[in-house]
């Protein structure tokens, strides 16, 4: 369904994404893991077009994405749920789901499918419904990243793309967010592309997985494998090295 | 008597004010989409005035179709503006921008007075000058013009900004511009709509306030930098702080004029926007910066 083919992608002089290649199928759950500054997030960002490719090629349903600007790019059905969550503070949650279906209101989509989304929005976080009229920015932060979420699913997405959806979370919230993933791919078949720093959470919810070094894709391979390979245990899964050596 | 006077001068204070808050509008909305301050804000007060004077007497329309007419030319200067001027920037950095827009707006003024001249103009008001008394002072119907179309204006934008989703959009921009690109928000299409309404609506404060205070091809940098000045009291909002801004801008400078002496009348406005750079940066109603992490 997608495909990077040896993606190059600068930032100003730094060379952060050095000939990656990775694809996901339709419905596939893929996790990207790896240290801080690896280059999961411009992954991310080159594929949602916030900072282009400078070589490579990126492929989506057989159609090319690569130099697209942002917003086309959620046009063609991926939508990005960013680190940090960047919901907007000071519009309410309604708006802020509202928003996520800009592209459908732009093209004179009727409300009533929207609104019918927006529900199940809802039913797939009912603390968003509760707080519909209130602020996102006065929301916790288990809160604005459900609605983080709900506000990439608004647009309808063939796949979605989630940066550290776990990051300064408590590990309940972390687990219903996961849930809620899960149940995504059941119910819609959604594809995921999963930038994780709990590494062994995503792998446990994926397919497959990449673990990237400095801007290379080095191992490869299904989720169940890379949990057991003693080269993740050892660097992401902090698992003790000794413990390791000893065997 | 001295009550009559105060009422008089705060009346004609408003009126100035309700100006310098469509001005400073103006340089909100644009400063909230972009982050640029456009100080070319001010050359389309001017354009406003004037075009609506050349469609008079040039066109021999009547005034209710040189409005329009006028408003849309001013427009289409805007649009120019932002796609000639501000869109094909490589490196858009503030510092740039600002000088650019400082560019853009001597370049206006100086277009203006190759067209118009450097004579100063009147356009005549638009319901008679038959003054109005009020309590012991009077206002010029122009005056009641100014405040219902500045109210209807601000009105227009809450309902723009507040209940439709293209007016949501250009604030999710302004919150988060990178977040609103991920949403599929074209964010460049919004920098253009910015433009376009403020364009607009400085066009329109220049039309309105053309009758009573004249205009000529410069007006635009004094009445430009009173509109910032409002903007700056009011935090930069595009709502009603910027409009309490330039009422209490009109009414402090028109009372230090009558009160004091009318040769300080610009001078006040520069101490404000001084005292509240020095002391409020965020505006005089904002909160400060902290919650933006």
């Amino acid at each position: 369904m997608l495909r990077l083919k040896n993606i190059n992608t600068y930032y100003g002089k730094v060379h952060a994404l050095k000939n990656v290649s990775l694809h996901l199928g339709e419905g596939e759950i893929v996790t990207l893991i790896g240290a801080n500054g690896a280059g999961k997030t411009t992954i991310l960002n080159t594929i949602s077009g916030v900072t282009p490719a400078s070589a490579g090629e990126i492929l989506f349903c057989k159609e090319t994405v690569t130099a697209l600007q942002p917003d086309k790019v959620v046009q063609r059905g991926i939508s990005q749920v960013p680190e940090g969550r960047q919901v907007f503070k000071p519009l309410s949650v309604e708006d802020n789901l509202e928003l996520g279906a800009y592209l459908r209101y732009r093209s004179r989509e009727g409300k009533a499918s929207i609104h019918k989304d927006m529900d199940k929005v809802f039913t797939l976080f009912p603390r968003l419904e509760e707080r519909r009229k209130q602020l996102a920015g006065t929301m916790s932060g288990g809160e604005q990243q459900m609605l983080a979420i709900g506000r990439a699913l608004m647009a309808n997405p063939k796949m979605l793309l989630l940066d550290e959806p776990s990051m300064g979370l408590a590990p309940l919230v972390v687990q219903e967010i996961f849930r809620v993933l899960e149940r995504l791919r059941q119910e819609n078949g959604t594809t995921i592309l999963l930038v994780e720093q709990n590494a062994k959470a995503a792998l446990k919810l994926a397919d497959r997985g990449y673990v990237l070094e400095t801007g290379k894709v080095i191992l490869e391979g299904p989720a169940d494998e890379l949990l057991e390979n003693a080269e993740v245990k050892r660097a992401y899964l902090g698992k003790d090295k000794k413990e390791i050596w000893e065997r | 008597m001295q009550f009559d006077q105060i009422l008089q001068y705060v009346l004609s204070g408003l009126s100035t004010g309700a100006i310098y808050a469509l001005i400073g509008i103006g340089f909100s909305i644009i400063y909230n989409a972009t982050g640029i301050i456009n100080f070319a804000q001010g050359e389309f007060v001017m354009l406003g005035g004037l075009l609506t004077l050349s469609c008079l007497e040039l066109l021999k329309l009547p005034l209710w179709a040189a409005i329009p007419c006028a408003i849309a030319v001013s427009t289409v200067v805007g649009i120019l503006f932002e796609r000639l001027a501000i869109r094909p920037l490589k490196q858009p950095t503030p510092i740039n921008l600002v000088i650019i827009t400082i560019g853009g707006s001597i370049l206006i003024r100086g277009l203006a007075m190759l067209v118009w001249g450097k004579d100063t103009h009147a356009i005549p008001p638009f319901s008679g000058d038959t003054p109005i008394a009020i309590g012991g002072a009077t206002i010029l119907p122009q005056h009641l013009w100014i405040l219902a179309i500045t109210l209807i204006i601000i009105l227009i934008n809450k309902v723009y900004f507040y209940h439709t989703i293209s007016g949501k959009a250009m604030r999710a921009c302004s919150y988060n511009r990178r977040a609103a690109g991920l949403v599929g928000i074209d964010v460049r299409r919004m920098v253009l709509f910015s433009f376009i309404i403020s364009s607009a609506m400085g066009a329109v404060a220049g039309i309105i306030v053309a009758p009573l205070t004249m205009i000529a091809y410069d007006v635009g940098v004094m009445l430009g930098l009173k509109g910032f000045c409002a903007a700056i009291i009011g935090g930069m909002s595009s709502g009603v702080s910027t409009v309490i801004g330039g009422l209490i801008l009109g009414v402090l400078e028109s009372l230090g004029a009558g009160l004091i002496s009318s040769g300080y009348k610009d001078a006040i406005a520069f101490i404000i926007l001084l005292l509240i750079l020095f002391i409020r940066p965020q505006g005089l109603f904002g909160k400060a910066d902290s919650e933006r992490v």
